[in-house]
């Protein structure tokens, strides 16, 4: 092991650490965490990066110190989605340039002990419930430096906690917008369900503008409780200069249900480890992911589905679309404990080509400690079918028609998976847009 | 004026192999014509080369729609044109689904000059015209729902072939063995449904190996192709006396013909 001291970019170091502290007004409790934080993520950054991690994913062209949290509290830009309009929410957060701007949340929601707002403003208030898994449980600082960044500095973010046996019918909205050149985001996307709870959060990331660069540091928790059901879809839609690296982790206990969306369609740089865990009998994990990668846009996802007990079912499948000169890898793992017999895993990528230039990794893995499981894996790569191309045209669609409506339904078999109307809708007209059909 | 398809020395070549050598053929509007053969002898090339398949280039010769040369033109303008082929394997199309489909190929037939984004036929018209045209082809509505030929079975993407022949309405249909690889049952439906859209605006060129199909759509002329040229001309009798007596007596009259298809075939495996 390397043991060069490497400091951290002037923009995290020491007296930025300080300087963050002494502008925001923790309870000592979080300071506590961001101070031991602050120290691993100066270890970490001692140590090199895993290779076989990296190797793919090339950071050279991250310079993390042309990067700065922001001062300035925004004045709330007009930042309107489609998702916004595409259904009723019964509370929305939106958090822009790190610093919350809106948090809402239905009176009916509140009366049922139903906590969604700011994560900067409920530590002082709601500890009792933060406490015990901010960074404790689902994603915890020392996995690598990210984490450990992240656990120092994070910004702010969205928490949604739904106490026992009470159902969140209409989906909760979150928003993560980046709207100023040069600033880094440190949102964290906190969710509990305690046991028989069950909630929808529909939550986005958008840059205010295609040329400002930015970055986002993430991390996502969900804890979702005994007999818990919980669907959580993150649309990732950041310009094509912002940098996003997350850690995003799903615990699930016994006969609990998570259903994970996830849609990459934005970023320069894009490093996400998305994990499952299924620690309760009985669980159940189902994840949904769309990508749609263009130009230069390079999107990693690093995905784990973890079975710790017996007679969880995990079922993964990724949809990826690839033009220009971009390049998409994806990592998956399924782990299946000692004890976790019975357990049925599944995972499964499908890569569309529409440009030779573009490039493809994906490395599906099993690790099987138990005997008695079913554990099936596949990926698959290819260019769009010259034949449908020829049979779509023989009935008048021209060239560019055919291949977007073969796009549309490459990603629609992953949208039949998705119970959110509003989520496909958006989904579906995000791709069309990126698709440029009509210019 | 009633359209004209006119193929005049038609020679084309799959990847670098000749396969078709002088085709000479006129459709007119209303007209049924069987065009026949076996295998090898050019059929389906000369129905893949008049759609405009990328692998199946013309060299020499050229195919009009009502003057206009079809030879330079990529498939979908030639559907626009009015030309149109029941495919012998209709494709797949995963998550597409066959309204959807349906009504982009509808909006660009009827408006040939339409761009991608602009306009589609209007939604409720649409839907009234596919619901009509489903019930006379007696095909569930639930199919419209379905993606495109995904799990359908060899006669459901026939009748699929067929709807589509129907809500566009070409000027110039050319079915491509139909009626192969179907059960008697499929079979009638398809003859059926396609005896329900011909009439005096639309030309047909069936191309078939069965009687079925021919006995409800009564070719005016029966065409004969072997060695990758049409040998032989005849009316519905010619079909006929093909089905009762297969190709031998053919083969003895135009020996050179038989030769060029058994080298092609050679040339081929």
């Amino acid at each position: 092991m390397s043991t060069t001291t490497v400091a951290p970019p002037e923009t995290f170091n020491q007296e930025a650490f300080e300087a963050f502290l002494a502008q925001r007004d923790d309870p000592d409790w979080v300071i506590d965490l961001r101070k031991k934080a602050f120290d691993i993520y100066n270890e970490k950054l001692c140590e090199p990066l895993d290779p076989e991690e990296w190797k793919r994913v090339d950071l050279r062209t991250f310079q993390p110190q042309k990067f700065a949290l922001s001062s300035e509290t925004p004045t709330g830009s007009k930042l309107a989605t489609q998702l916004q309009n595409e259904a009723e929410f019964k509370g929305q957060v939106t958090h822009e340039n790190g610093h919350c701007t809106l948090s809402q949340v239905d009176p009916s929601l509140a009366e049922q002990g139903v906590v969604f707002g700011d994560l900067s403003a409920l530590v002082h208030t709601h500890r009792e419930i933060l406490e015990p898994y901010l960074m404790t449980k689902a994603v915890t600082p020392d996995r690598d430096r990210f984490s450990a960044w992240h656990a120092a500095f994070w910004t702010g973010g969205t928490v949604l906690y739904v106490p026992a046996n009470v159902s969140v019918d209409a989906p909760l909205h979150s928003l993560i917008a980046l709207t100023k050149a040069g600033t880094a985001d440190l949102s964290h996307t906190l969710v509990i369900l305690e046991d028989n709870a069950s909630a929808t959060l529909l939550e986005e990331t958008l840059s205010g503008d295609e040329e400002s660069p930015g970055l986002h540091l993430g991390c996502v928790e969900l804890i979702v409780g005994k007999d818990a059901n919980l669907r959580y879809v993150q649309l990732q839609n950041w310009n094509q200069k912002t940098y996003h690296f997350a850690h995003q982790s799903g615990l699930v206990e016994a006969n609990g249900f998570v259903q994970w969306t996830v849609s990459a369609l934005g970023a320069k740089l894009a490093h996400v480890h998305q994990d499952v865990v299924l620690n309760g009998r009985g669980s159940v994990g189902e994840v949904n992911g769309v990508t749609f990668a263009t130009d230069k846009q390079k999107i990693s996802y690093y995905t784990q589905q973890t079975h710790n007990d017996m007679q969880t079912r995990s079922d993964l499948l990724y949809k990826e679309v690839l033009r220009d000169k971009s390049r998409v890898i994806w990592r998956g793992m399924i782990k299946v404990d000692k004890k976790a017999q019975l357990t049925d895993g599944y995972q499964r990528s499908d890569a569309l080509m529409l440009s030779d230039t573009a490039r493809t990794d994906a490395i599906p893995g099993l690790e099987i400690e138990a005997d008695d499981v079913k554990c099936t894996h596949g990926a698959t790569a290819g260019q769009v079918d010259e034949e449908q191309v020829f049979y779509a045209m023989s009935r008048g669609l021209s060239r560019y028609e055919a291949m977007h409506m073969i796009v549309e339904g490459f990603f629609q078999t992953v949208y039949d998976r998705i119970p959110v109307e509003a989520v496909r809708k958006t989904l579906n007209d995000a791709v069309i847009q990126k698709l440029g059909i009509g210019d | 004026m009633s359209s004209l398809l006119k193929i005049e020395n038609l020679h084309v070549n799959v990847e670098e192999t000749p396969i078709l050598k002088g085709v000479n053929l006129e459709v007119k509007a209303g007209e049924i014509h069987a065009l026949m053969g076996e295998n090898g002898s050019g059929k389906s090339t000369l129905a893949y080369a008049l759609a405009g398949h990328p692998k199946y280039t013309i060299t020499e010769g050229s195919v009009e729609i009502d003057g206009a040369k079809l030879n330079d033109l990529d498939p979908s303008e030639r559907a626009r044109l009015g030309l149109f082929l029941a495919f012998q394997y209709p494709v797949t199309i995963p998550g597409v689904k066959v309204a959807d489909f349906l009504r982009h190929a509808v909006s660009n037939i009827r408006n040939p000059d339409r761009k991608e984004g602009e306009g589609l036929v209007p939604m409720r018209e649409f839907r009234k015209e596919l619901k009509q045209q489903m019930e006379s082809l007696d095909m569930k509505m639930e199919f419209a729902r379905r993606y495109l030929n995904e799990g359908f079975s060899g006669g459901e993407k026939k009748r699929m072939e067929i709807l589509q022949l129907a809500m566009l309405k070409p000027k110039f249909a050319i079915l491509d063995e139909t009626d192969s690889g179907l059960d008697s049952d499929a079979v009638r439906f398809v003859s059926e449904g396609l005896t329900k859209l011909t009439g005096p605006e639309m030309g047909v060129m069936i191309i078939t190996h069965h009687e079925r199909l021919l006995q409800y759509n009564t070719p005016q002329y029966t065409h004969v192709m072997m060695g990758g040229r049409i040998v032989e001309t005849g009316d519905a009798s010619l079909a006929e006396e093909i089905h009762s007596e297969g190709y031998a007596a053919i083969r003895e009259r135009h020996p050179e013909a038989a030769a060029e298809q058994e080298q092609t075939e050679a040339l081929a495996q």
